[in-house]
């Protein structure tokens, strides 16, 4: 107890210390108004334009940063931060190809609603437009890809930008702000004063929904025969995983959640029927396409998730919760559409929501479906099979470690066998596919849950999109358990070349990648390789045991695919089951 | 069905904030036929004018769409209302002395008016709908128009809203 209340009482000093009201230049401004938006954490890398603010970290112990090896390896690790906390992610670039290296990590938070400050510095405003040397106009390049952003002509406002920034960053549909610093206003010297107050006319949130529509929704679910809910990362970013799994109980409606919102209800609760779209559950898919009630919580109707949308969900009535009232009606035509906080639409819904009673033959044939088409696959005594080590991982783990995933089939196995159980516990580049993203998103998540086990599962191509991140864990002794299911090729593009394309496999052979065991090593990353199961057991739990950051390449079999899968052009129920038919 | 729309849009002064805008239509398939800015009755606001074609369905969404821009304060459906819509349009066309007279017996109907008098030719200016401006464009055709600059629209609810 008293060992807390000291820590409390240093916490108030530091904060005193960082607001107190002096001449310090524009760096020391964005260092010590990042601090006062309580942030333990930047991910960074220093250049020309960013000298005076690296100089201003020099020495100040209060300020923690990660030099990462890349800009991309900076930015995703701040959204794995982002993601696996629920904060603000924060990252810090240097001009030109610094914030440009950063381009692909903005698009993909954006794309997937993720939390992110971008730092970026420039030129001196007196050479902007010049073409001065490492000069981009990242402002106008990531306009597409930003929620907002900021070029800071004068040091005076970095206090209220950074501020604004944060308040935009994590409130409403969340997403990246970039604020872009000129190198001549990171040097100017002004009086700090920290601002505490927001003042933007053009940006009021809807977070309130219209009552009427929510007894809309629930006169909707006394009359459904056969409702679902599709759940989405909303439900996870608005923390409504409690009133989620409250609203779940009162309404016994079955549950599908998408990709981005798997650990939003617990994989194994009874009405869940995993997650729907090209590689979902074959049960998720047959109930939406038969539903007369669809109710999307916080998701936005993305065609991984639809198939095609002329044929989805054709006899259900669509209820489509979202703070983001753009998403509602762009892509499926809404019946009732509520603008709103999902938390805060569910607290509402939960004050009056009934069990769905017209919905029992639903729900058995719901469990009939359950029971008799989960996922599947041929497993083999010969071959590893990368289903199999994704279950070895949830069994190691108890279903308790945060799981980051790169983009193809091993994404789609994690999501598929490795059940999540708790919101914010899968690390996922779900919109904008990016390779890349999965090891360096785990540097982040483990700095921001410092006694969770974090596992990183990649395959041999994206991991070499950016190991070079493995320094970051050897050096900071970053506990990431980074497996990479290796089977020699980009499996999801071979899938697709012998799905659809014919068996014309073009440019997807990986053989010639580096060895991963020696390659882990050469960065002091314990490293091990496992080529059956036997081995893979005791290699994976040696790893696990291990206190530090440690890599595991499974040798797994070349040509497996991901099934059941949704052809692109078809409706969800087309689906192809492959092994598991 | 596609129809034309005239939308009003109240904007933060901030630099940028017409590429916001008009990034927003490109990337995202919305059509763009004349866009105007200006300053408005506010200081530190800008009012633009944007007239766009397509359904109700897209109609919505750019409404929708530039609401989350930061620097967007309001969007204003102004077609959906009675409104004055007005474009003014500057034709440099070929005049010989001999045929002025009958060009500027057009320019008074239409009540425009000449603000230039070169040795072969004159810029008229004429203010109005854009139909208007069309027909201008129709009239003096015929003697060559040599140059043509529209602003495009900028428009107004009636009454005191």
């Amino acid at each position: 107890m008293s060992a807390q209340s000291a820590t409390l009482k240093s916490k108030e000093e530091l904060i005193e210390k960082w607001s107190k009201p002096e001449v310090i230049s524009g760096s020391e401004m964005l260092l010590r108004s990042l601090l006062l938006e309580g942030v333990d954490c930047v991910f960074g890398y220093p250049g020309g334009a960013v000298l005076y603010i690296y100089d201003a970290m020099y020495g100040f112990e209060d300020f923690n940063h990660l030099l990462t090896r890349h800009e991309q390896g900076a930015i995703h690790a701040a959204d794995g931060y982002a993601r696996s906390t629920g904060k603000v992610g924060v990252c810090i670039a240097t001009s030109g190809p610094g914030a440009t290296n950063l381009v692909t990590g903005i698009a993909t938070a954006y794309m997937d609603s993720v939390p992110l400050v971008v730092i970026t510095g420039n030129v001196a405003t007196g050479l902007i437009g010049t073409d001065a040397f490492q000069e981009a106009d990242i402002v106008g390049i990531t306009m597409p890809i930003t929620k907002h952003s900021y070029m800071v002509r004068d040091a005076k406002e970095l206090p209220r930008v950074i501020h604004e920034a944060f308040h935009i960053a994590n409130t409403g549909r969340k997403g990246p702000v970039l604020i872009d610093i000129p190198k001549d206003v990171s040097a100017a010297k002004a009086l700090f004063q920290p601002v505490t107050e927001v003042n933007l006319r053009g940006y009021h949130p809807t977070v309130n929904p219209n009552r009427n529509q929510v007894d809309k929704m629930i006169r909707a679910i006394e009359k459904a025969e056969r409702p679902v809910l599709l759940v989405g990362g909303g439900a996870i970013y608005s923390g409504a995983h409690e009133e989620l799994h409250e609203f779940v109980t009162k309404t016994q409606i079955p549950v599908t959640t998408t990709l981005l919102g798997l650990g939003a209800l617990p994989t194994g609760h009874e009405l869940h029927m995993g997650f729907p779209g090209m590689h979902g559950t074959w049960t998720a898919n047959t109930a939406i396409q038969n539903a007369d009630l669809l109710i999307n919580i916080g998701a936005r109707f993305d065609d991984r998730v639809t198939g095609k949308l002329q044929g989805f969900a054709p006899n259900a009535k669509v209820v489509h919760i979202d703070i983001d009232p753009a998403e509602i009606g762009k892509n499926v035509p809404t019946d009732i559409p509520i603008v709103g906080d999902v938390k805060t639409v569910l607290q509402l819904a939960n004050t009056l929501a009934k069990r769905a009673d017209q919905a029992d033959a639903w729900r058995a044939q719901i469990q009939e479906w359950k029971a008799s088409k989960p996922f599947k696959f041929q497993d083999s005594d010969t071959e590893l099979k990368p289903q199999w080590v994704v279950s070895l991982i949830h069994e190691t783990t108890n279903g308790d470690a945060i799981v980051t995933t790169d983009v193809g089939q091993h994404q789609m196995w994690a999501a598929q066998y490795y059940p999540f159980n708790k919101p914010r516990s899968l690390v996922t580049s779900g919109g904008l596919g990016t390779m890349g993203f999965g090891f360096p998103s785990a540097i982040g998540a483990q700095m921001g849950n410092p006694d969770r086990t974090v596992v990183s599962i990649n395959g041999d191509g994206g991991m070499q999109m950016c190991a070079q991140e493995l320094a970051i864990c050897a050096i900071h002794n970053i506990p990431v358990k980074v497996v990479i299911l290796n089977n020699q090729v980009l499996g999801m593009v071979r899938q697709w070349q012998e799905l659809i394309y014919d068996n014309r496999y073009s440019h997807i052979d990986l053989a010639g990648s580096p060895d991963f065991v020696k390659l882990g090593e050469a960065y002091g990353v314990k490293s091990f390789r496992a080529t059956n199961k036997e081995e893979a057991r005791e290699v994976w739990e040696a790893a696990l045991r291990h206190p530090g950051p440690a890599l595991v390449e499974f040798v797994v079999r070349k040509g497996e695919n991901v099934y059941p899968m949704v052809p692109q052009g078809s409706t969800i129920d087309q689906m192809l089951m492959g092994d598991s038919e | 069905m596609n129809t034309k729309h005239t939308i009003a849009i109240l904007v933060n002064d901030q630099p940028g904030v017409l590429q916001r805008v008009s990034g927003l239509f490109g990337r995202r398939g919305f059509n763009i036929e004349s866009i105007t800015v200006g300053a408005s009755e506010e200081p530190g606001l800008s009012r633009m004018v944007i007239v766009t074609t397509g359904d109700d369905h897209t109609l919505e969404q750019i409404q929708k769409q530039l609401y989350k821009i930061i620097d967007v304060i309001k969007v204003i459906d102004i077609g959906s209302s009675p409104m004055v819509g007005r474009e003014l349009g500057l034709i440099k066309v070929n005049a010989e002395p001999s045929a002025r007279p009958e060009i500027l017996g057009v320019v008074e109907t239409f009540r425009a008016a000449v603000v230039d008098i070169g040795p072969n030719s004159l810029i008229v200016q004429v203010v109005g709908d854009s139909d208007k401006i069309d027909a201008m464009i129709e009239l003096m055709k015929p003697y060559g128009i040599r140059e043509l600059s529209r602003t495009g629209v900028t428009a107004m609810i009636r009454g005191a809203r």
